[in-house]
């Protein structure tokens, strides 16, 4: 495998991002993206645990019994992301009022799980560590996307900072309020999947079925 | 680390010199960390012992949760002054900003000062400091209302509960803005109540007339971004300045509402709800109401207009 740290960083960006291509880590991607500030702590929060739950998952990894491989995971996971959200109330009281919950919840992202199942039991640490934040970045990559647009178009600002003058506020700008409600994160997660692969085709999944005809006698 | 990690690619030859037994043929794993064996300790015997042996898997749990355990009760402990600290901070800054006086860049421990806090006794509209409730000692820097919403001894159970409250506290913290001659200003009073998705928490800042809303404000909620948590906007906020909670002056029946259009009392007891956010603004109007009826702080709110405060 030819394998280097500087691919294994990239690679998840765009050629094999958690989000875009294996389609994991879609609800909090949901959840955190109605503003660019608390979308940009997620992704600091989920880089970190996901770099290193890894690289600890993959010191243990010879250690941990396969019979209760996926708890002894949760466990250091789930540690690591308690420490997180104390850190954010320590040091980041504001945007931890908004984001407790969901830190609490990067313990079920399945971007975590799957990067110590698939790459942390397999190989030694620092790659795994390496692995692990890249893949925090793809996904933090489409969840800063995601939030550009939904705050932007949601409430006129782009890290708080107006750019469109709501008519709330005495402006000109209509906010458009789906925008700021969960499911609007679906269409465009969709959109930016749709993009990608008509940008690189490579990333289209096979059909499952083939419609066949049949000639009629 | 070992040095078997040195070149750190996936597949490395180190595998080669593994035993079955080590690597169970399911599971694809390179040499444990730490190969070379010289000496036969404890540790390494354990270490040595197949991963899928019970009692390793026992030991390996048993030790995993402790470190973890351990690991985690030392963040939470190291960081919790810190926390608390925001916690007071973000608190006292809300109590200033709803009497008006915070600006960017204010000392706001120095502000906080010029408040007077105060244990109220809810029924009689008394102040309780420093009286002795079963054991506890009530003073007024350090009661904690949420504590004590919960407390059996320092609470009780409403039966009807417009603000969904569960139980409401015997005692609350208020705060007394004084003018320079040491007359009242104004009467900053916790209120809070279930809106659509969260309890809200906030303070309402009235005047020295016991019956003009000077500014009420939230600052704990997680009501729905761009809709029920405009319950922030400073535009909504202002307008709360300046109605009346009572008709004659105080003397008559509670009229404050939050409504789409004004209550015959009229326009002055009226504050427009926030649209697109009909549960939240329900939510607010029931604990206004609620906290400003005589089960909440009329009893004090009159002593207020008698001026005996």
């Amino acid at each position: 495998m030819a394998q280097t740290y500087r691919t294994m960083l990239v690679d998840p960006m765009v050629d094999n991002n958690p989000i875009t291509l294996q389609v994991l880590g879609i609800c909090s991607a949901l959840a955190v993206t109605s503003s660019m500030s608390v979308a940009l702590v997620m992704t600091i929060a989920v880089t970190l645990v996901t770099g290193f739950s890894s690289m600890f998952i993959s010191v243990l990894r010879s250690q941990i019994p396969s019979s209760i491989r996926i708890i002894v995971q949760m466990i250091i996971i789930a540690s690591l992301v308690i420490v997180v959200d104390q850190v954010l109330k320590a040091y980041a009281y504001e945007i931890s009022k908004t984001l407790s919950v969901f830190v609490g919840l990067i313990i079920t992202n399945c971007i975590v799980m799957g990067r110590a199942e698939a790459f942390a039991m397999k190989n030694p640490p620092l790659a795994s560590f390496v692995d692990g934040v890249g893949n925090g970045l793809g996904y933090g990559l489409i969840l800063m996307l995601v939030a550009f647009v939904r705050e932007l178009f949601g409430a006129g600002s782009v890290f708080g900072l107006t750019i469109f003058e709501t008519v709330n506020n005495g402006g000109w700008y209509n906010p458009n309020g789906l925008l700021l409600l969960p499911p609007s994160a679906f269409f465009i997660i969709g959109l930016i999947i749709w993009a990608f692969r008509s940008w690189k085709p490579e990333q289209v999944e096979e059909r499952e079925y083939r419609i066949q005809t049949v000639e009629a006698h | 680390m070992s040095d078997n990690d040195r070149e750190n690619k996936p597949g490395q030859d180190a595998e080669a010199q593994f035993t079955p037994e080590m690597n169970p043929p399911d599971r694809d794993l390179p040499a444990p960390e730490g190969e070379v064996v010289k000496t036969g300790g404890f540790l390494r015997r354990f270490l040595d012992m197949p991963a899928d042996n019970t009692a390793k898997t026992v030991a390996v749990a048993l030790g995993l949760c402790l470190v973890a355990s351990m690991f985690v009760s030392a963040a939470a402990v190291s960081l919790r002054p810190l926390q608390e600290r925001n916690a007071a901070l973000d608190k006292q800054v809300n109590i200033v900003q709803v009497a008006g006086l915070y600006e960017d860049g204010i000392d706001v421990a120095e502000a906080f000062d010029a408040f007077e806090p105060h244990v109220l006794e809810m029924a009689t509209g008394e102040f309780a400091d420093g009286a002795e409730i079963e054991g506890q000692v009530l003073d007024p820097l350090t009661f904690d209302d949420r504590a004590a919403a919960e407390d059996l001894t320092l609470s009780a159970p409403l039966d009807d509960d417009p603000a969904s409250i569960g139980r409401q506290a015997n005692y609350v913290t208020v705060y007394l803005l004084r003018n320079e001659d040491g007359s009242l200003d104004k009467v900053i009073l916790p209120v809070y109540g279930y809106g659509l998705w969260s309890t809200l928490y906030g303070f309402i800042a009235i005047e020295e007339d016991g019956n003009t809303i000077y500014g009420l404000q939230f600052y704990e909620h997680a009501e729905t971004p761009g809709l029920g948590a405009e319950v922030d906007n400073p535009r909504w906020k202002a307008l709360w300045n300046e109605k009346l909670l009572r008709t004659d002056g105080g003397d008559g029946e509670l009229a404050i509402t939050v409504a789409k259009t004004a209550p015959p009392a009229g326009p002055e007891y009226h504050v427009d709800a926030l649209s697109g956010a009909t549960l939240t603004s329900r939510g607010v109007d029931n604990l206004i109401r609620f906290w400003l009826s005589e089960r909440g702080f009329e009893p004090f709110l009159e002593r207020v207009r008698e001026g005996e405060i």
